[in-house]
C-alpha cells in the first residue's frame, strides 16, 4: 500500500513536472513523527495538488523539540523555513523571538479570511497573547481524557467512568479487591499529573495568572491540593492498586492500557486512535473527562497539541503561497476533518465540530465518544486558571517535576519535600529567563 | 648533536599545514570561543540582544547541587565502563592471542559491537533489559522487583555501564591483540620453560609487556566515556531516574537543547572541556610515567 501510495506521488510529481518550476515554493516544517508524520506530509500532498501555484516544502524534524531547536538554529542563520509546526510548550519563546509574523496580522495583510471567534476558547486562549490576539494557527489540538476498561469496571459493578478523584480511589480499591492486577496505569508526565489536574480544578500552578500575567510569575504548585493529589497517586502504587508505566519499563501508559494490562489511564485523546489499533482483542472500553476533586465545580481541561507560526523575513510571494497554505489546512473540511479523520485529534472550531456531527463522524464505532475531548475543554468558561500555563522555559521544569517525582515515587523523598524542591528550583529556571529577556514585554 | 629535517621554506611549510589548522580552526577554536563567549553572556534562544553577565552562568553552574551530582554521575560512570571494559577486552585478548580453536572467528566476532552507533547499541540494552518486556522479564516473573532501571538508580547506572562498557570492548580488544601479538613469542617460550603457568605469564610478561597500549586505551576509554556517552543514556534512561544517570553531556543536552537555555549549556561545556583536558593531562604527567615503551 505504502509503496502504492509511493509510487502514485511520484507519477505526479513527474507529471506535473513540468509545472513545478513555476510554481511558488515555500517551506513548511513539522515536528510529529511516526504515523502522525505521515498524515502531516499527506495534508502537504494533498495541499499541492489542490491547486498548481503554490507548492509546499514539507519536511520532518523528528519531534516537536528538534522542530522548535532546528528552527532556532535555522532562524539565526536565516535558513528558517516560511511556516513551523511548533508544541504547545515552545509557544512562550515564539512569542518572544521577535522571529514571527504574528496571525491576526498575517491574516489580515494577506487576506485570510478566518473566523477568530469560531475557535473553541480554550484553543484560541492558549495561544493568544494578553490582549486576545492569536499569534498561531491551531493546527492539531488534543486534550487529555480519562481512558477507562468497561470489563474491569464491571466486576465492580460500575457502568460509568468515575467523576471524582475520590470516587476514583474507592473505585480502585474495589477493583484490586476483585481480583484486577493493576487499576491505573500513570507516569511523571507534568502534562497530565500537574497541568490538566490544576486545569480541570481552578487551581493555580503558577502566579500572576499561570504567567500569562508577565514574566515574572512564580510556581505555586506546592502549596496547592496537587501535593495531596500525588499523595494520593503514591497511596495507590504502594497498596497495589496503580502501577507506573513509562517508556523505559517496557511499556508506557497507552500500551499498558491498550494490551489490558492496567484498567484505566490517562492520556491525551490523540492516542484514541492508537488504542483501537493496537488493542487486545476483545478489550472493551471508552474515554471520559478527567476525575476531578468536585464534580460541581469542574472546569475546562487545557488543550495540548502544536500550532503553525508563520516566520518573518520572508518574501512576499512565499507569504502569497503560506497564505494559501494556510487557509486550505485551517478550513473547516480540508483541514480540521483531515486531521480529524486520520489521527486522535480534535476540530479546533466550532464550525469544523459541527460539520464533522452532522456528517455522523463521531457515530462511528471506532470514533464514538470521542468528541468527549471537546466537551471537556469546553466544560466550562476558560478562567484565568484554566486558560493554560505561559512559563519561560517551561520544559526544563517539567524535566525538573520528573526526576522529583521520581524520586518521591520511589521512596528517595517525601512527596512535600520533593515538590518543594521542584517549585525552587523551577523559580530559579524562571529567575533565569526572565533576566535573559529583560526588558521584553511578554506580549 | 640532534639530527632535524627542516624546511628552508618556511612559507611552504606553512602551506603544507594550513589546510590542517583550517580544520582545526573551524571544528575547535571556532566554537569553542564561541561557547566561551556564549557562557559569558545571557543568550536568548532566537538571538539578538544578548548581555554580558561576567561570571554568572559559571556561578549558577557550580552553586547547583544537581551540577555536581552530574559530575559525580560522569566520573564514576568513566571509571566503572573504563575498568570494566579494559578488563574484559584484556581477557578476551589474552585468550585469543592463544590461539585456541576459533580463535579467528572470536577476533571478528569481538569486534562488531564497535561499529554500532552509541544509540542503536542504548536500543539494543533498552529492549534486552526492559523489566516489563524484555529478556530479563523472565527473571522478574521469579523474583519480582529485583531488576527494575526505570524505578531503581543503581539498575539504571548498571544499564548505561554495561552498555558503555559492551560497546567499547571490541575497539580495546582489537588494541590489546595487536599489542600481545607485537610480543616476541621468545619471550613467552622462555618463561614457559622456566616452568611459569598460563596465567603466571599473562600477569607477569605478557601484561606489564603492553602497558603502553593500555595506557592509550585509559585516555581514549574515558575521554569516550564522557563526551560519546550521550547515545546510550538518551534512549535507555532520559537521565533518570531522579538523577541517577544524568551524566554531564546529558545535562548540557537537557539544558541547552530541552530547556533553550544556551548560555547556561555553554558554560558548562566549558567545564566539561576543561575537565577532560585536566584528566588527560593528570594522566600523561602522572600515569604515564609508569609506562614503560619499548
Amino acid at each position: 500500500m505504502k509503496r502504492l501510495i509511493l509510487l502514485a506521488t511520484t507519477a505526479i510529481v513527474v507529471a506535473s513536472g513540468a509545472n513545478a518550476a513555476e510554481r511558488t515554493k515555500f517551506e513548511f516544517w513539522y515536528g510529529l513523527t511516526g504515523d502522525l508524520g505521515e498524515v502531516v506530509a499527506k495534508h502537504c500532498q494533498l495541499f499541492n495538488q489542490s491547486q498548481d501555484k503554490y507548492e509546499a516544502v514539507c519536511t520532518g524534524q523528528g519531534g516537536y523539540d528538534k522542530a522548535e531547536q532546528n528552527t532556532i538554529a535555522a532562524y539565526r542563520s536565516k535558513q528558517h523555513p516560511t511556516v513551523v509546526q511548533i508544541y504547545d510548550a515552545g509557544t512562550v519563546n515564539f512569542m518572544l523571538s521577535g522571529a514571527i509574523y504574528p496571525a491576526t496580522k498575517f491574516a489580515k495583510d494577506y487576506g485570510l479570511d478566518i473566523d477568530w471567534k469560531a475557535y473553541f476558547p480554550g484553543i484560541a486562549n492558549y495561544y493568544a497573547t494578553s490582549s486576545g490576539e492569536m499569534w498561531s494557527f491551531p493546527y492539531n489540538s488534543s486534550t487529555a481524557v480519562f481512558y477507562w476498561n468497561k470489563e474491569a469496571f464491571a466486576k465492580i459493578g460500575k457502568t460509568e467512568a468515575p467523576k471524582t478523584w475520590a470516587e476514583f480511589g474507592e473505585d480502585l480499591k474495589a477493583m484490586k479487591a476483585a481480583g484486577v492486577p493493576c487499576g491505573f496505569a500513570f507516569d511523571f508526565d507534568s502534562w497530565m499529573d500537574l497541568e490538566q489536574f490544576s486545569a480541570t480544578n481552578s487551581i493555580p500552578l503558577a502566579t500572576l495568572d499561570n504567567g500569562y500575567g508577565g514574566l515574572g510569575a512564580e510556581l505555586a504548585f506546592n502549596k496547592t491540593a496537587f501535593v495531596d493529589h500525588m499523595k494520593d497517586f503514591k497511596s495507590w502504587l504502594d497498596a497495589g492498586y496503580a502501577k507506573i508505566q513509562t517508556k523505559q519499563m517496557g511499556k508506557d501508559v497507552v500500551q499498558a492500557f491498550a494490551d489490558g494490562t492496567c484498567a484505566a489511564t490517562i492520556t491525551s485523546i490523540a492516542n484514541h486512535g492508537t488504542v483501537h489499533n493496537t488493542q487486545a482483542k476483545d478489550l472493551k472500553w471508552d474515554v471520559a473527562m478527567m476525575p476531578v476533586l468536585d464534580a460541581a465545580k469542574r472546569t475546562n481541561s487545557m488543550v495540548g497539541g502544536a500550532s503553525l507560526w508563520v516566520m518573518e523575513g520572508k518574501s512576499k510571494a512565499e507569504y502569497e503561497a503560506a497564505a494559501a497554505f494556510l487557509k486550505y489546512v485551517t478550513a473547516p473540511d480540508t483541514g480540521e476533518k483531515y486531521i480529524a479523520e486520520n489521527t486522535g485529534y480534535i476540530p479546533v472550531t466550532t464550525k469544523g465540530y459541527e460539520l464533522l456531527k452532522s456528517e455522523g463522524f463521531y457515530k462511528e464505532p471506532k470514533r464514538v465518544n470521542r468528541d468527549i475531548a471537546i466537551a471537556s475543554l469546553t466544560a466550562s468558561d476558560v478562567t484565568p486558571l484554566s486558560r493554560g500555563i505561559r512559563l519561560g522555559n517551561f520544559t526544563s521544569v517539567r524535566a525538573e517535576l520528573r526526576s522529583e517525582l521520581e524520586a518521591a515515587f520511589t521512596g528517595q523523598k517525601d512527596m512535600q519535600t520533593a515538590i518543594d524542591a521542584v517549585v525552587e528550583r523551577g523559580n530559579q529556571i524562571l529567575r533565569r529567563y526572565e533576566q535573559t529577556y529583560k526588558g521584553v514585554a511578554l506580549p | 648533536m640532534e639530527k632535524r629535517a627542516t624546511f628552508s621554506n618556511l612559507w611552504l611549510a606553512a602551506a603544507f599545514i594550513a589546510p590542517q589548522m583550517l580544520l582545526i580552526f573551524v571544528f575547535f577554536y571556532w566554537p569553542s570561543g564561541e561557547a566561551l563567549y556564549w557562557s559569558l553572556t545571557l543568550e536568548p534562544p532566537f538571538g539578538g540582544s544578548n548581555q554580558w553577565v561576567g561570571l554568572q552562568n559559571f556561578m549558577t553552574v557550580f552553586e547547583d547541587p544537581k551540577y555536581w551530582n552530574s559530575v559525580r554521575v560522569s566520573l564514576t560512570f568513566a571509571f566503572s565502563a573504563t575498568v570494566l571494559s579494559l578488563a574484559i577486552a584484556a581477557l578476551l585478548a589474552l585468550f585469543v592471542d592463544r590461539r585456541l580453536p576459533g580463535h579467528q572467528v572470536y577476533k571478528f566476532t569481538f569486534f562488531l559491537p564497535y561499529a554500532l552507533a552509541a544509540p542503536a547499541v542504548g536500543l539494543a540494552f533498552r529492549f534486552i533489559f526492559s523489566p516489563d518486556a524484555g529478556f530479563v522479564s523472565v527473571i522478574n516473573n521469579a523474583f519480582p522487583g529485583l531488576w527494575n532501571p526505570a524505578l531503581n538508580g543503581y539498575d539504571a547506572f548498571t544499564l548505561i555501564v554495561l552498555a558503555q562498557s559492551w560497546k567499547m570492548v571490541g575497539y580495546n580488544f582489537i588494541f590489546f591483540l595487536a599489542a600481545l601479538q607485537s610480543i616476541p613469542r621468545t619471550i613467552s617460550e622462555a618463561g614457559a620453560m622456566d616452568g611459569a603457568s598460563v596465567l603466571q605469564r599473562m600477569r607477569d610478561i605478557q601484561l606489564p609487556l603492553i602497558t603502553p597500549t593500555l595506557f592509550f586505551l585509559i585516555v581514549i576509554n574515558i575521554t569516550d566515556s564522557f563526551v560519546d556517552s550521550f547515545g546510550i543514556v538518551d534512549i535507555t534512561t532520559s537521565g533518570g531516574p531522579a538523577r541517577a544517570t544524568e551524566l554531564m553531556v546529558y545535562k548540557i543536552y537537557t539544558d541547552g537543547f530541552q530547556g533553550k537555555d544556551y548560555s547556561l549549556a555553554a558554560a558548562q561545556s566549558i567545564v566539561l572541556m576543561v575537565l577532560v583536558i585536566a584528566l588527560t593531562f593528570i594522566q600523561f604527567r602522572f600515569v604515564e610515567r609508569r609506562v614503560h615503551y619499548r
